[in-house]
C-alpha cells in the first residue's frame, strides 16, 4: 500500500544513502537514517509544508532487535499523511534525535515514547519521565517487560478454559507484593528529593528577584494533583509572582494504566470495549478511530447504512460532549451548575439513545470491524429525529441565549488564554482549540472518513484564538453537528449493518495503518501494527487530551492563575485519555 | 446596554423555574395524575418534551432500562418437565476466549467412564469485579446460553464471584427481560429445526 507521496515524489533521491521507502509488506513511508532525521524534518516542514506533527509512536521490534520512532505528518491545507520512521539498533543507550526544535508539538509526544521505551531523544528541551513515577525501573510497552500481575503474554489466557480453576489476581499478588522497586529502593524511607527538583528545575524563573527595591519571592504552587479545576487527578506546577503566572509544567498520569500495553496483550476484538475508557464521553467516536485503524489493515468495507449509524452516533457524541464541556467550564468559572444540569439534561436523552442501541450509556462497545454490534432497535431512529429536527436546535439555541452575551463570561473569557495560528499549528493542537485560532483544519474535511465527504456542512472557525471563541466554536460546531445529523436521519438507508459474519476472531493481515477521526476533543488518532497474529503487535492512541496539553504553558504564561482554570476548562481534557 | 446578556440568560432560568411547576399545574389540571413516583410521570420527565425539572428521585423512581442494556453476565437454563434445569451451555469456551478482561473461569465436565468431554460445564465462574459488562460473551455465545442482565442493583460489600448456581437464570426471565431477542431467537431456532427435520425426512 503506498501513499500518495511516494508515486508522485522520490525523498530517497533528495537524501541518497539516508532515506529510504519503507517496502516491508503492509508498510508505507519512508525510513530515515537518524543522523539526517532533523534536516529530513526541516524539508518536509519548509520544503513541502507538512507543517503538522499529528502522532510520533515508538514501536519495539524485538525479534529483529531494533527500536522504530513512526511520525504522521499532515499538511494543515489537507491531505494524507506522510509517515517517516527511524529505526536505531536496540542496545542501550537507543538514542534518536529530538524533533522539537522542528515541531515543538512533538514535546510531549517524545517524552511519553522516552518515558514507555527509553528512547533518548537528544535535544530535547525537559526529557523526563511523564505518565509513569520518576522512581520508577523500566520502560513498560518494550516487549521484554512484564507487569507485576504478569500471566501470559498475549490473550486469551490458557487458563480460563477447559480447566478454569479460579485464582484471583489479589491471591496470586497479594497486596504490597503487587510492586515492583529498583534495587535498594525503600519506599517508607523514601524522600522525593531529586525527580521533584528536576521537574522544578524546568520551570523557568525559579528564584527570588529585587522589583522595586523589594525583595520578592515568586512562589510555586501545585495545582492538584487533588483540584476541582483539574476534571480529575491533573496537576500543573505553576510558578507566580503574585497572581501573574510565569511558568507552568503539566504533571500527569496519576491515572496512568498502560492502555497500550494492554491493547497488545488483547486481541484485536478486544480492545474495541478498553477504547470505550479512553475519552469516557465519547466512546462512540473512540470506538470509530479504533475500527478505522483496524478496517483499514484488513481492508473491508463497511455496509451503507452502518456508515450512516456511525456518523449518527458520532455526531450525537459530539453534541453532549460540548454541551458538558460548556456547562463544565461555566462551572470552573463559578457559574455553579446551573449551565452544567442544563447540559446534562439534553446529554441524558441523547445517552438514552446510545443506552437503546448499543446497551450502555457512556461504555457503547458498539463499533465492530466492518459495520455495528446491531441495527437500531424498533423506535430509536423516530427518537433520534424528534430529538435532532426538534428539540436539540431550539436547547442549542437556548444554550446561546443564556450564556454568549453574559457580561460576566464575556469579561472572563475575551482575551484570555490567547494562542496564535502558528503555534497551534506548531504544538500539534487539535480540534476545536485549533479551529478558534482561525485554522480551518477538521479531519472530517481535510482528509475524509467514512461518509463526511457527502454531507453538506461548514468548518466551524473562529479568528481571535482567545477563550470566548474556543467557547462560542463548540456551539457552532453543535449547529453544523445537527445540519449533519438532519440530513443524515433522513438519507439513511435500509440493509444490513455488519459485513460478513460476526467473528471473534478477526484476520488482519501484516502491516501498519493508522486510522484517525475528528473527535469532539480533537485529532483522535489509532497507529496499529499487526504481525497478522490474532493480536496487535503495537497500539498506540494519538489522544488529542494529551497532545493538546502541549501548548498549555504558552497559553497560562502571563495570565492571572485563576485563568489557568478556565483555559484547562477551554482545552476539554478526560483523564481517561489523557493518562491512558 | 450593560446587564443585557445577564437578563436574557436570567430570562432563560426563570423560564425553566417556571415551566416546572406550569407542567405540575397542567398535569392535575389535565388528569393525567401524578407527575411523581407514577412510570408514567417518569417516562414524561425522561422524553423529549420534558420541561422544567427532569431529575429522578431514585430509588423511589427508576428509570426503566432499554432491552440492549446489559450489566454482568447469566447462564440461560430451560426448565424440564420435573423442574429439572437443563443449561444451555456447552462449555465450549468462547465466551471465556473473547471475554476481554479474562473473567470467565469454566472447568469443562468429562464423562467419568470414556474421559471424553460432555457438553456442559462442570464449574462456571464470573468474577463480576473484573467483569467490564462489554457483553462480547452474549453476542458471540453460538448457543444463546449466556446473556446480559439487567438488574443493575448489587453492591455488596464483599467480593463478587458468581458461580454456576448464581448464575444460572431461567429461559422465563431471559424471555421477560429481552421480549424482541427473545423471540426473534426462538424464531431462528424453529427455522433450523424445521430445516433439519426436513433433511431427515429427505
Amino acid at each position: 500500500m503506498a501513499t500518495p507521496v511516494q508515486t508522485t515524489l522520490d525523498l530517497s533521491e533528495k537524501f541518497p544513502g539516508f532515506v529510504a521507502a519503507d517496502t516491508r509488506p503492509g508498510y508505507s513511508g519512508w525510513i530515515v537514517a537518524p543522523e539526517k532525521l532533523i534536516e529530513f524534518a526541516i524539508f518536509l516542514h519548509d520544503g513541502l509544508s507538512y507543517d503538522f506533527l499529528s502522532n510520533l509512536a515508538g514501536v519495539d521490534y524485538l525479534p529483529e532487535g531494533k527500536m522504530e520512532v513512526v511520525y504522521h505528518v499532515y499538511k494543515t491545507t489537507g491531505g494524507p499523511a506522510l509517515i517517516f520512521k527511524v529505526q536505531v539498533p536496540r542496545a542501550d543507550p537507543i538514542e534518536v534525535p529530538s524533533l522539537t526544535s522542528v515541531y515543538p508539538g512533538a514535546e510531549l509526544q517524545e517524552r511519553e515514547a522516552y518515558d514507555l521505551y527509553g528512547i533518548r531523544f537528544t535535544g530535547h528541551p525537559d526529557l523526563r519521565r511523564i505518565l509513569m513515577w520518576e522512581g520508577f525501573e523500566g520502560y513498560p510497552l518494550r516487549k521484554d517487560w512484564k507487569e507485576a500481575f504478569y500471566e501470559d503474554d498475549l490473550k486469551p489466557f490458557k487458563s480460563r478454559w477447559p480447566e478454569g480453576k479460579i485464582k484471583m489476581a489479589e491471591e496470586k499478588n497479594p497486596h504490597g507484593d503487587n510492586i515492583r522497586f529498583p534495587a535498594g529502593f525503600d519506599p517508607e524511607k523514601w524522600v522525593p528529593t531529586d525527580p521533584e527538583e528536576l521537574l522544578y528545575a524546568s520551570l523557568k524563573n525559579y528564584y527570588s528577584e529585587d522589583k522595586d527595591g523589594v525583595k520578592t519571592d515568586h512562589v510555586v504552587v501545585n495545582m492538584g494533583p487533588q483540584h476541582p479545576s483539574t476534571h480529575g487527578v491533573f496537576r500543573a506546577v505553576v510558578v507566580l509572582d503574585g497572581e501573574t503566572v510565569l511558568s507552568l509544567k503539566p504533571v500527569m498520569g496519576y491515572l496512568h494504566r498502560n492502555h497500550e500495553k494492554i491493547g497488545e496483550r488483547n486481541t484485536f476484538l478486544q480492545n474495541m470495549p478498553y477504547t470505550d475508557r479512553l475519552d469516557y464521553f465519547n466512546s462512540m467516536t473512540n470506538n470509530w478511530g479504533y475500527a478505522l485503524a483496524v478496517e483499514k489493515l484488513m481492508a473491508i468495507q463497511v455496509p451503507e447504512r452502518a456508515e450512516y449509524i456511525r456518523v449518527i452516533m458520532a455526531e450525537l457524541s459530539r453534541i453532549q460532549n460540548h454541551m458538558i464541556l460548556i456547562g463544565m467550564l461555566l462551572n470552573d468559572l463559578g457559574a455553579y451548575f446551573t449551565p452544567a444540569l442544563y447540559a446534562f439534561e439534553e446529554r441524558e436523552l441523547i445517552l438514552d439513545i446510545f443506552e437503546a442501541v448499543s446497551g450502555s450509556r457512556m461504555m457503547c462497545n458498539y463499533y465492530r470491524f466492518g459495520g455495528v454490534v446491531r441495527d437500531l432497535p424498533e423506535g430509536t431512529l423516530d427518537k433520534i429525529k424528534s430529538l435532532v429536527l426538534e428539540r436539540l436546535p431550539k436547547k442549542v439555541e437556548e444554550f446561546d441565549r443564556l450564556l454568549s452575551e453574559n457580561e460576566i463570561l464575556v469579561a472572563r473569557l475575551k482575551g484570555v488564554g490567547y494562542l496564535s495560528g502558528v503555534d497551534a499549528i506548531a504544538y500539534s493542537m487539535a480540534g476545536p482549540v485549533l479551529r478558534a485560532t482561525g485554522i480551518p483544519y477538521d479531519v472530517r474535511r481535510a482528509d475524509p472518513y467514512g461518509i463526511y465527504d457527502r454531507f453538506d456542512f461548514d468548518v466551524a472557525v473562529r479568528t481571535n484564538g482567545d477563550l470566548y471563541d474556543r467557547y462560542l466554536i463548540r456551539i457552532d460546531e453543535m449547529r453544523q453537528s445537527l445540519k449533519i445529523l438532519s440530513q443524515a436521519v433522513k438519507q439513511i438507508p435500509e440493509g444490513p449493518v455488519l459485513t460478513g459474519k460476526p467473528q471473534y476472531q478477526v484476520r488482519v493481515p501484516a502491516g501498519e495503518a493508522y486510522g484517525r477521526v475528528e473527535g469532539p476533543k480533537g485529532e483522535l488518532g489509532f497507529y496499529v501494527v499487526s504481525t497478522g497474529k490474532p493480536n496487535p503487535w503495537r497500539y498506540h492512541v494519538r489522544a488529542p487530551s494529551f497532545i493538546n496539553l502541549t501548548a498549555l504553558e504558552k497559553m497560562c504564561v502571563g495570565g492571572k492563575i485563576a485563568d489557568f482554570v478556565a483555559i484547562l476548562g477551554a482545552i476539554d481534557i478526560v483523564l481517561g485519555e489523557l493518562d491512558r | 446596554m450593560y446587564g443585557k446578556g445577564l437578563l436574557k440568560g436570567l430570562g432563560v432560568t426563570f423560564k425553566r423555574y417556571w415551566n416546572t411547576y406550569w407542567e405540575d399545574i397542567t398535569w392535575v389540571l389535565s388528569n393525567k395524575g401524578k407527575r411523581y413516583y407514577t412510570p408514567e410521570g417518569v417516562a414524561h420527565r425522561s422524553s423529549k418534551d420534558a420541561r422544567g425539572i427532569f431529575t429522578v428521585q431514585y430509588p423511589e423512581e427508576k428509570l426503566p432500562v432499554p432491552e440492549e442494556f446489559r450489566y454482568i453476565p447469566f447462564l440461560v437454563y430451560e426448565e424440564g418437565p420435573n423442574g429439572e434445569k437443563n443449561i444451555r451451555c456447552t462449555s465450549c469456551g468462547i465466551c471465556s476466549k473473547v471475554c476481554p478482561p479474562q473473567c470467565i473461569w469454566i472447568v469443562r465436565t468429562n464423562d467419568p467412564a470414556t474421559g471424553r468431554p460432555v457438553p456442559a460445564p462442570a464449574e462456571f465462574y464470573i468474577d463480576a469485579d473484573i467483569c467490564m459488562n462489554c457483553g462480547f460473551c452474549a453476542e458471540y455465545c453460538p448457543f444463546d446460553a449466556i446473556k446480559m442482565d439487567h438488574n443493575y442493583e448489587i453492591a455488596s460489600l464483599k467480593r463478587n464471584v458468581l458461580d454456576k448456581e448464581q448464575l444460572m437464570k431461567p429461559l422465563s426471565y431471559y424471555a421477560g427481560i429481552r421480549p424482541a431477542n427473545y423471540a426473534r431467537e426462538e424464531a431462528a431456532r424453529a427455522e433450523k429445526a424445521a430445516a433439519k427435520a426436513a433433511k431427515q425426512e429427505a
